[in-house]
């Protein structure tokens, strides 16, 4: 199987399903000739042309409305934000339009729309084009919300994003662009709502999402020398969330830490850590439920502040050791 | 173009000038009378305690919806805002499931998940009415956009309110139809105040409409209680948009009677300026003394006409009463499709 990186398995998955399927077009910034901000849609406007590679003034609320009007005829766009950072300009076309259309009308609405977002810090590019919002959009009743972490999980969920009824928030983290890993050519789907064991274990769980999973696999794979059995878990979309592979996980290990780089106060950690102590786990569980988080800030520019905002590996190894050792 | 450039003629050179039937001004004062009968109606039902929440009369915009009604397909697209009633009425919607929807009954239009500010009706091509103010306007882009893409013929028009036009998404949207030449009506109703907030302290030019130029878009700034220029300059704006010209944007300047909502205690205005609007400028009032002058209705054919409508209203009524409550085990329903 070929290995591509995680930025070209997104831009394969919009270049078949355009191919497949004539309803479907890019609208945003930036996407023709220049490719998007990250090169994403690089080739696209020489394939596919001006009408179905729909460029568009900076107006980002203008961008997801025309998503979403065009969705109502039946169309099934694909918006770019160029950074998650600007979807908080969106906010009454996603939050007030697209989320509840369907409802407030009866059912008789579907709003078919994706809206594909680059989140997360890492890149010096400080406080407006850093963040990960991916909590707030989760609190918004009518939106999926999707956060692939390999390049696999990008195309599959991304054509299900498409075909999905629904609109869509997929979370893509800038610094998984550049990641690789096998992604069959040709159509294949990932259903929503179907969390991925991306590590097998039996002494603590930890759920995280996009590029913490790969921080905690590294962290992982260093205390099994020590031992330490971690099970590691995705969920890979927020919405639907797949409690139950969680909360049946954490019945087997009795313990549970939630990572991610999204600011701790009313993250999704919160939402994971109730579903659990609701539920049957509570019984099994034999450690405080931790988690390690963004910091309650905005991203900062300086390299050793950005760093010390979000979760590096040494502080999800010295959570994991806290809960595994004792300590609190 | 300026409201004073436009040509002074009678009521019957006018009439002669559009080669409007007799059938068809009867059933346009029909039509305008049937929305002032809805609504008071619907402001009964609410001191009633039947219609909870709140709503916006449009009482005195009747010819803005009308005039637009005549010049547009029953197939075009329709966005609108919270103060809508007039314009479903006027796109021949089904009135019985509108009083429903009111009245929050499983048989409404929105299954009464939305009420009077959220009425649709998809299959008619009514893409809602949208109680964000100005939150329409810029997916109108998106539904323009769907049409030239499937090179269809059918236009989407979009009806907004004066303070909706200070939102930033107007110029967004203006800007993006223009662009693209999209086949896009943009109807603004001047009814004088956003809640209380009189235009004129909130534009910071007037009239609202010359923005347009900005955008290269022609416009015009329209007397919106006459009911026969509303639809001359709708059926002209029809016709530049449908041969793939692009946009228009139509400033209709009326005013409504009623609050904002059903909280206004109208303490922004004065009860002289809304008598003054009421006697001297009423659109309904002034059709009908114009069809009389020409013979085309006397004091039996206006009863006849009343005695319809609220013949109409009432059957709507009695079929929103009998109709059953939505089953609150069901309120998850429609958040996902």
């Amino acid at each position: 199987m070929p290995e591509i990186t995680y930025l070209e398995a997104i831009r394969q998955g919009l270049w078949e399903e355009m191919k497949r399927d004539e309803r479907v077009f890019l609208v945003g910034e930036d996407i023709g000739r220049y490719g998007g901000a990250f090169g994403l849609t690089h080739g696209m406007l020489d394939e596919f042309g001006p009408e179905r590679i729909r460029e568009t003034p900076i107006s980002e609320p203008t961008i997801v409305a025309t998503a979403i009007g065009a969705s109502l005829l039946g169309m099934r766009p694909v918006a770019e934000i160029m950074f998650m950072d600007f979807v908080l300009l969106t906010l009454d076309q996603l939050g007030n339009q697209a989320a509840k259309m369907r409802y407030m009308f009866g059912g008789k609405a579907n709003v078919p729309i994706v809206v594909r977002m680059p989140s997360g810090s890492g890149t010096g590019a400080a406080a407006q084009h850093s963040q990960s919002l991916e909590s707030l959009l989760m609190h918004i009743p009518g939106l999926k919300v999707v956060m692939p972490t390999t390049p696999y999980e990008a195309k599959g969920l991304l054509l299900t994003a498409i075909r999905d009824p629904n609109p869509v928030c997929f979370v893509e983290h800038k610094l998984l662009y550049k990641t690789k890993g096998e992604v069959p050519e040709g159509e294949y789907t990932i259903p929503f709502g179907v969390a991925d064991i991306k590590r097998k274990g039996k002494d603590l769980t930890v759920v995280a999402n996009n590029i913490m999973v790969l921080k905690t696999l590294a962290v992982a794979e260093r205390l099994a020398k020590e031992g330490m059995d971690i099970e590691v878990i995705d969920p890979r979309t927020l919405v639907p969330l797949d409690r139950e592979t969680i909360i049946e996980s954490v019945c087997k290990t009795g313990k549970l830490l939630v990572v991610h780089e999204a600011c701790q106060t009313g993250g999704w950690a919160g939402e994971i850590i109730a579903s659990v102590t609701a539920s049957r786990a509570f019984d099994y569980l034999d450690a405080p439920i931790r988690r390690v988080a963004g910091k309650d800030c905005p991203i900062p520019y300086n390299r050793g502040l950005e760093r010390a905002a979000v979760p590096q590996e040494e502080d999800i190894e010295a959570e994991i050791r806290k809960i595994l050792k004792g300590g609190y | 173009m300026l409201m004073d450039e436009q040509k002074q003629e009678t009521f019957t050179e006018h009439v002669s000038r559009l080669k409007l039937s007799k059938e068809q001004l009867l059933s346009a004062y029909r039509t305008m009378c049937t929305i002032r009968q809805f609504e008071l109606m619907a402001d009964k039902l609410y001191a009633a305690g039947k219609v909870h929440g709140t709503m916006h009369l449009s009482a005195g915009q009747e010819a803005v919806a009308v005039g637009l009604g005549m010049a547009v397909n029953v197939d075009d697209y329709f966005i609108n805002h919270h103060r809508g009633h007039g314009h479903f009425i006027a796109k021949q919607a089904d009135i019985n499931l509108m009083m429903a929807e009111f009245m929050g009954k499983d048989t409404g239009y929105c299954r009464g998940r939305g009420g009077s500010m959220h009425i649709a009706d998809f299959p008619s091509h009514s893409l809602g009415a949208n109680g964000i103010v100005g939150g329409g306007i810029p997916y109108s882009v998106g539904v323009g956009l769907a049409l030239q893409m499937q090179h269809r013929q059918e236009i989407v028009i979009t009806v907004f309110g004066d303070g909706a036009s200070n939102e930033g998404v107007f110029h967004e949207a203006l800007n993006m139809a223009a662009l693209w030449k999209l086949p896009n009506l943009y109807v603004c109703e001047n009814n004088k105040y956003g809640m209380s907030m009189d235009i004129s302290n909130a534009a910071a030019k007037l009239p609202i409409a010359q923005r347009a130029e900005g955008y290269g878009i022609p416009w015009s700034y329209i007397d919106g209680n006459d009911l026969l220029t509303v639809y001359e300059t709708m059926r002209d704006a029809v016709a530049h948009i449908r041969s793939a010209k692009g946009p228009v944007l139509v400033e209709a300047q009326t005013y409504r009677y009623f609050g904002h909502s059903k909280s206004d205690r109208n303490l922004y205005r004065s009860k002289e300026e809304i008598e003054n609007w009421r006697n001297t400028k009423d659109p309904i009032q002034r059709f009908r003394n114009e069809l009389v002058e020409i013979g085309y209705l006397n004091d039996a054919g206006i009863e006849e006409i009343d005695q319809e409508t609220l013949k109409v209203i009432d059957a709507a009524v009695a079929f929103a009463e009998a109709s059953p409550e939505p089953d609150p085990s069901t309120v998850m329903e429609y958040v996902y499709a």
